[in-house]
């Protein structure tokens, strides 16, 4: 132990150079763009790849921020995730294909009442059936890992073959509403209108997200949680509830983001969520366990450098977040915001 | 003595295939601290784990204000009144010195005159009360982890080794405040192997050896006994002395 004035007074303060290396995670996104734009030269077509790859990381992020609190919080390697975000885009496609008379209309009002009950189904759909896969399946296996990951597995597959008895085994097309097409055009770079609803939803589901987590009661017990599960239960909470409910809102969130993903591809099929997964599993690991905030800049790095990678070497694109993943987790092994586990 | 608060009769306690605690019979007087002393590996914290319900006893009965812990999770353990500082403080470093002290005493909100009071024993709290707690230092962790213990009144308190790896000075600060906390006579079950804050805060002492109580009285008897001493903790005490 260090000096007793330390013990009893004051913090030593750690060098600058330490500092900044604490908050760089937060500048690598900006960091990452500037080097797009140099590397890419015109500044309209770095725009609209930037617009692109923000809307592809925010997606992502809806997607990926439920599976970081699962992994970090109840530590299970939950690959059954990517069922949710199938299931919650047949059950939004369902709804949307249903209310085509909204979705062609060309009303704004009609189409995003369309739209927002579509994500509605999708969440309670996909919260109800990730209710039930954490009674069923992952609760039998909490702490075994290599379980996990097997019957997790299982599930997905039963989950996809479910969607093919329900909904068919062909892939459905899922055109977006008529409001929801097209782009305008600021300067010379082009916004579609989609991808600027995809940034603001985004943004809008990690700000709530973050101030859950850090104004509230609730968000309180969860950090506390994903750093010391038992020392949560010895304070007298029952972390088990609180399991339940991040699984299942994690579950809705991953819902809504596969009805985001398929108005986003236009077309939806069974294994979505499971080609999904890969690229939700490596923001999880980049942002670090448990961390929201590591998460969300986790997916932006992922959704800009496939987007800047696809247009510079195409042959690399495919590669380029395993690449980007070895990088970062050569210089942070923990991922860049892991949450603290005490 | 003062009528038993916490009651131990022939626990038991596996871990994996270990058979750690092997037939545990301790008495913890109401409003009393009583110290449990003991070597490494005699069973201690696992006792303290398995009251507080972390592990589960395989035989025996736990019987705490007339309920029987046996059953229990450890949730509802809290919730009868039973605080736990445990030997790796449980502090949440990410959480700031005020979030740890909020979320332990759960749905209340903190009380003014109870805070002003553990601030008073802790002034280093007060000044780092919006810091992760995560930036404390080893001795300022421990404080708070009492601190969180005591921040609502608590029937039982129970503290796994306070004094491990500290300074003289930070042992003497919670010696002190330990004292204070006595005198609220809050019933207190502390291991520790430092004899000289046992000496300074005991009542009543328990000793362990290979998973059994070996010897139980007063602290005064205890500490007044050189041959006993010697003879029921051996190394450990020369070791911490």
């Amino acid at each position: 132990m260090s000096g007793d004035t330390a013990e009893t007074g004051s913090i030593p303060v750690p060098p600058l150079k330490e500092r900044l290396l604490a908050r760089l995670p937060y500048w690598i996104v900006p960091a990452l763009a500037l080097a797009g734009l140099v590397l890419i030269g015109d500044p309209s077509t770095w725009g609209t790849l930037t617009l692109a790859g923000l809307a592809m990381g925010m997606l992502i992020f809806i997607m990926a921020s439920g599976l970081t609190l699962v992994f970090g919080l109840m530590d299970v390697l939950n690959f059954g995730h990517g069922a949710f975000i199938s299931i919650g885009a047949f059950v939004g496609a369902s709804v949307l294909l249903a209310l085509g008379g909204w979705t062609g209309s060309g009303s704004a009002v009609l189409t995003l009442a369309a739209v927002l009950l579509a994500i509605a189904a999708a969440m309670v759909a996909t919260g109800g059936i990730g209710w039930f896969f954490e009674r069923v399946i992952v609760k039998p296996v909490y702490g075994a890992h290599l379980k996990q990951i097997l019957v997790t597995m299982g599930g997905l597959i039963v989950a996809e073959e479910l969607i093919h008895l329900i909904w068919g085994p062909n892939q459905i097309p899922l055109p977006r509403p008529e409001m929801l097409k097209g782009s305008s055009v600021l300067g010379d770079v082009v916004i579609e209108r989609y991808r600027l609803l995809a940034v603001v939803l985004g943004a809008v589901i990690f700000a709530a997200l973050r101030w859950a987590l850090v104004s509230t009661k609730l968000g309180l017990l969860i950090r506390a949680g994903v750093e010391n599960g038992e020392m949560v239960e010895a304070l007298g909470y029952r972390i088990r509830r609180l399991f339940v409910l991040v699984f299942v809102a994690g579950s809705a969130l991953a819902g809504l983001g596969g009805v985001m993903w398929g108005l986003y591809d236009e077309i939806i099929t069974a294994q979505m969520g499971l080609n999904i997964l890969v690229l939700v599993f490596i923001v999880v690991i980049i942002g670090g366990l448990g961390s929201v905030e590591g998460c969300f800049i986790g997916a932006l790095l992922v959704g800009l450098m496939a987007n800047y990678t696809g247009f510079l070497a195409p042959k690399v694109a495919l590669g380029s977040n395993i690449l980007l993943m070895i990088v970062i987790l050569m210089w942070r092994p923990r991922g860049l915001l892991p949450a603290g586990k005490g | 003595m003062a009528e038993p608060l916490l009651r131990l009769s022939g626990v038991h306690t596996h871990i994996g295939r270990y058979h750690i605690l092997q037939g545990v019979d301790l008495v913890v007087p109401e409003g009393e601290l009583t110290m449990l002393l003991g070597r490494n590996g005699a069973g201690k914290t696992t006792t303290l784990r398995t009251i507080m319900g972390l592990w589960r006893a395989s035989a025996g009965t736990l019987e705490f204000a007339g309920n029987d812990l046996g059953p229990l999770a450890t949730p509802d353990i809290a919730r009868l009144g039973v605080g736990y500082v445990p030997e790796n403080m449980g502090v949440f470093a990410g959480l700031t010195v005020r979030e740890n002290m909020t979320l332990a005493a759960r749905e209340r909100v903190l009380d003014r005159a109870r805070l002003d009071w553990i601030f008073s024993l802790f002034p280093a709290l007060t000044k780092f009360w919006a810091l992760p707690a995560g930036h404390l230092s080893g001795g300022q962790k421990q404080m708070l982890s009492i601190a969180r213990a005591m921040i609502e009144p608590r029937r039982l308190i129970l503290i796994d080794e306070p004094s491990k790896g500290l300074a003289p000075a930070i042992v003497d600060a919670l010696i002190q405040a330990m004292l204070e906390l006595k005198r609220t006579a809050t019933t207190i079950l502390m291991v520790e192997q430092n004899f000289r804050m046992a000496q300074a805060l005991g009542d009543s002492v328990a000793v362990m050896d290979d998973g059994r109580v070996v010897h139980s009285g007063r602290m005064a008897a205890l500490a007044a006994d050189s041959a006993l001493q010697a003879r029921l903790l051996g190394l450990s005490l020369g070791a911490h002395q």
